[in-house]
């Protein structure tokens, strides 16, 4: 990737960078599929249940079939519902999900763009996904769906700001927002990675991450046994898995954006392992944090709204900007 | 230069693959999916039971409070990150500048929890 991104740009070049993306998008959707199939059965597993284990080799086909049996459905569009926002929703809560993963860099090779505000780029882009989810409910025009919307939105921008202010520790760190230097910068031992450092801002940054991604113990604005499914109640079919593939493709920007910002990206643990090729260690520990992702939904129970804003606005914010100046005062003493 | 503008293209080339792809998914859909439309399908769902009144119902006030607050802490970072990437080429004095205008918001977060913007009493 990083040679043609050198050269002058051509139809051609402009054609293999489009390709490039088509393979990343298979790959995501890959991801999810495979994603779901396995939070099922990690889940069951923790309840001593099996799991989907039906469709086809161990049910490893059951996402498949789910997915299918989406593009199948009739797709309903409710008489009272606003047509064109309602259309319009599910579509533009899944593109800024895909543009983000256009600044991830997988190994020191293996990237696509390498902009130099690629953590900007990041937090600015996944912020539109919030309009995304307030026009789904309020278009469906149904109260569930409304308040659904609006908690998820109240949510998603509270913790919005923690999530942004913990990570300006590792950009003061590394002097950079570019996400590829980032990660290059981290040591060799992996006590040099960013999160013993930034230990705090580390894990105001995981509870955040898990919190934007609306998922336990944060999922209130799907919280099933009060709000039936919150802001998508009215969606069906295809539409509605959208919906479901944003959430997922969200858990793999955050899973690889944590692998680059805290967990050292593609650098071996020890420098005698340097050997292994870099993408297996991104691999391992990007699943690492999605298997982590599974094992608390399996483990904690949901919280209380009350106690998610108290939460947000009065430890991980204050925390956070602690953080910031500790890191400088770090900084001053002992870097410069 | 060349290197910056490819970056750029790249990711509009992402952005247009996302938009693609509901675009064609819908699409193909159309053709797959049955379409029977009735008017029991087409009401609104309130658990089965018939729809009562407007569907747009007022909402807790707080919502706004938060995204107020949002605001204002959004701001801040657009503040920060530039701050955070210059940090080591400068020295204290821009330490004790962003201390005094993060104390200030902080003043400010104070006042709002004092005032019980951050208690959530309904839904």
């Amino acid at each position: 990737m990083g040679a043609w991104l050198d050269e002058t740009l051509t139809w051609g070049h402009a054609l293999l960078f489009f390709l490039w993306g088509v393979i990343l998008l298979l790959v995501v959707l890959g991801f999810v599929t495979y994603a779901i199939f396995f939070e099922r059965k990690v889940i069951g597993w923790m309840q001593y249940r099996i799991g989907p284990n039906r469709v086809g080799p161990w049910g490893l086909l059951q996402s498949v079939a789910d997915i299918t049996k989406l593009l199948i459905k009739e797709d309903t569009i409710p008489r009272k519902a606003d047509r064109a926002l309602f259309i319009l929703a599910p579509a533009l809560a899944y593109v800024p999900a895909f543009a983000v993963l256009a600044v991830i860099p997988y190994t020191q090779k293996l990237y696509f763009a390498d902009i130099n505000v690629g953590l900007l780029y990041y937090v600015a882009l996944s912020g539109i996904s919030t309009i995304a989810i307030i026009l789904g409910g309020w278009s469906s025009n149904n109260k569930y769906a409304l308040l659904g919307g609006m908690r998820s939105a109240a949510q998603m921008i509270s913790y919005e700001v923690p999530l942004v202010i913990s990570v300006v520790g590792v950009v003061m760190l590394s002097g950079s927002l570019n996400l590829r230097s980032i990660a290059d910068q981290q040591g060799d031992w992996f006590w040099q990675w960013n999160f013993l450092p930034q230990i705090i801002g580390f894990v105001v940054f995981i509870i955040a991450a898990v919190s934007e991604l609306n998922r336990t113990p944060f999922d209130l604005p799907e919280a099933e046994s009060e709000l039936v499914a919150g802001y998508h109640v009215e969606y069906s079919g295809f539409r509605f898995a959208f919906f479901m593939l944003t959430e997922y493709v969200y858990v793999y920007a955050i899973a690889a954006l944590t692998t680059v910002l805290f967990l050292g990206g593609w650098h071996a643990p020890f420098p005698f392992l340097d050997w292994v090729p870099g993408i297996i260690w991104f691999l391992l520990k990007f699943t690492s944090i999605v298997f982590f992702l599974f094992w608390i939904r399996a483990t904690l129970p949901r919280i209380r709204i009350d106690q998610l804003m108290g939460l947000g606005w009065k430890v991980l914010l204050p925390v956070a900007i602690l953080n910031v100046f500790l890191t400088a005062v770090y900084m001053e003493l002992f870097v410069k | 230069m060349e290197k910056y503008i490819n970056n750029y293209v790249i990711v509009a080339i992402f952005i247009v693959i996302g938009i693609l792809l509901p675009v064609v998914a819908l699409t193909v859909g159309r053709l797959l999916r049955p379409n029977k439309p009735n008017d029991e399908k087409k009401t609104t769902y309130e658990s089965g039971n018939e729809p009562v009144g407007e569907g747009q119902v007022r909402f807790n006030v707080r919502y706004y409070l938060f995204a107020l607050m949002f605001v204002v802490f959004d701001v801040e970072t657009v503040f920060l990150y530039p701050w955070a990437v210059a940090y080591k080429q400068l020295g204290l004095f821009v330490l004790a500048e962003m201390a005094i205008f993060t104390g200030l918001l902080l003043i400010g977060l104070l006042y709002a929890w004092k005032k019980k913007v951050l208690k959530w009493n309904s839904i």
